[in-house]
């Protein structure tokens, strides 16, 4: 059964989950689980958003953040995609640098912070550079599976239709790869998302890694809290952002088959 | 005769150690529907290769003067285009935008998929998919078409339908076809003559010309008797040599 599938009823089942998961956390919170110091309740939390909201202090981590990602992983993109497309295409090239590709793809990218600060020092550049390190491996690595699974007929029928150079990449390779392409850009902006907030809690002066590092350094548990609110709130929105890419008419195909 | 547009003088084909075809001729006649049977594995898509270029003979030569098209078992629609989109693959070379729009409502009402012009192949029925192809195969200024066992992933009586759709399309948009199939009866109810292949190194052990006109029933007495012929000839069933009636010929 698919999700549309489901009755309107069902489908308000998340948000009550969501109700009762505040609640939970609200009745712990009143019994004194934890000391209210490292346990702050559901009200503090929210006081605690509405502050930094108010003070625009939110508003200045969000876009910090938001400009490392989007900037890393545009450039990973633009790399990678085109890199997995040449790999793809040319086994001897990817005989010799695959291997090479998976070992820095299961290299965590914060293995690299040491070496970012001290080449790029503090602020966007090493954020980026990280998050670059983080997505650009394995959007290579799925543009390469990607393009060695296009069934060969394709290609046969290009021929047949005259196809050749750039119309070939364009009109054939690039359609034949979007689905998983895509995919892979879905899991890969999950993962920059990730490592953003991890760089920005060493390497950062600004940001919601640096914010709910500084909340941790001043004790602040409420605005921690609200700080991992906010990433867990934009992480499921950028995912909802890709995921529309899917619903695009000409690549449904990849999915619905 | 040097007009013919396809011709094998001599052919012959290895992949490595292994023979496909030897001492290969064949002629194929302007306008003539040539159906090509045999064995599993004889070389029957091998040849269909040589004849549209794919695959160059490893001695002998290949004539094809024309335009050629091929038609594959399943599954060579471009998955990111509409049927329309498809179908007008075949009429790229036309420069006209006009042309191309108008001869594209042609094809779609030929195949009587107007209502699916919009429609992805995912989104379309197998036999529907396969029309698409035929009609992107038969698009545009083409002259030869290929046919590689174009309905065999497809139900019989879609395959039936099929069959008479394909002899109304020619009929309207002739074309030098060569059809490969396993399936004897397609090739009795559609082809002017069909060649029967050996084993490998395959040679033409037989051809039979059928000179009813079509569409022809999948019942008719003669074709009913090409079939027969046409098993006996690969063994699978006894023959009945007086029972040749005057429309075979060898």
């Amino acid at each position: 059964m698919t999700e549309k599938a489901l009755p309107a009823k069902v489908r308000l089942l998340p948000l009550l989950v969501l109700v009762i998961a505040v609640a939970v956390w609200y009745v712990l919170s009143l019994l004194h689980v934890f000391p209210q110091s490292v346990f702050p309740s559901p009200l503090a939390v929210a006081k605690g958003l509405g502050e930094e909201v108010s003070t625009g202090r939110l508003m200045d981590d969000l876009v910090a953040s938001l400009f490392r990602v989007t900037t890393g992983f545009i450039i990973a993109v633009a790399l990678g995609v085109p890199t997995g497309l040449w790999l793809g295409h040319h086994v001897r090239s990817r005989f010799a640098l695959l291997p090479a590709i998976n070992f820095f793809r299961s290299l965590s990218p914060l293995a690299w912070i040491p070496f970012a600060i001290l080449w790029f020092g503090i602020g966007d550049i090493p954020a980026i550079f990280l998050i670059f390190m983080a997505c650009f491996f394995p959007i290579v690595v799925a543009t390469v599976s990607a393009v060695s699974s296009i069934p060969s007929i394709y290609f046969r029928v290009a021929r047949d239709y005259r196809f050749s150079g750039l119309e070939l990449l364009t009109k054939v390779t690039l359609p034949a790869i979007a689905p998983q392409v895509i995919t892979s850009l879905r899991v890969t902006a999950g993962l920059a998302w990730l490592v953003v907030v991890a760089a920005e809690m060493i390497a950062g002066r600004d940001g919601l890694g640096f914010a709910i590092w500084d909340a941790r350094n001043g004790l602040r548990m409420d605005l921690l809290v609200a700080g991992m609110i906010v990433i867990g709130v934009i992480g499921v929105v950028i995912d909802r952002i890709l995921i529309r890419l899917t619903r695009i008419r000409s690549v449904r195909w990849g999915y619905e088959r | 005769m040097k007009d013919n547009p396809l011709r094998i003088e001599d052919g012959a084909v290895n992949f490595g150690s292994v023979e496909v075809f030897r001492h290969l001729s064949l002629e194929i006649a302007r306008g003539e529907f040539v159906a090509v049977v045999g064995p599993s594995g004889c070389g029957k898509t091998t040849l269909l290769n040589l004849l549209s270029g794919f695959l160059k003979p490893s001695s002998g030569r290949v004539v094809c003067s024309g335009r050629v098209r091929m038609v594959y078992q399943h599954d060579s629609l471009f998955p990111w285009q509409t049927a329309a989109q498809n179908i007008a693959l075949g009429l790229r070379d036309l420069s006209s935008e006009a042309e191309r729009e108008r001869q594209l409502k042609g094809m779609l009402r030929l195949i009587n998929l107007e209502e699916f012009a919009g429609h992805y192949p995912h989104q379309l029925s197998g036999g529907m998919r396969q029309r698409v192809e035929l009609a992107r195969a038969l698009a545009g200024d083409t002259d030869i078409l290929l046919l590689d066992e174009p309905f065999s992933s497809l139900d019989y009586l879609t395959r039936l339908r099929l069959r008479r759709e394909l002899a109304r399309m020619l009929e309207e948009l002739p074309r030098t076809v060569v059809l490969v199939t396993h399936d004897i009866e397609e090739a009795a109810q559609l082809a002017d003559r069909i060649l029967v292949l050996s084993d490998r190194p395959a040679r033409i052990c037989r051809e039979l010309h059928v000179r009813l006109s079509r569409p022809r029933e999948a019942t008719h007495p003669e074709v009913v008797e090409t079939v027969h012929y046409v098993l006996a000839e690969l063994g699978l069933e006894q023959d009945k040599e007086n029972r040749i009636v005057t429309s075979l010929s060898q």
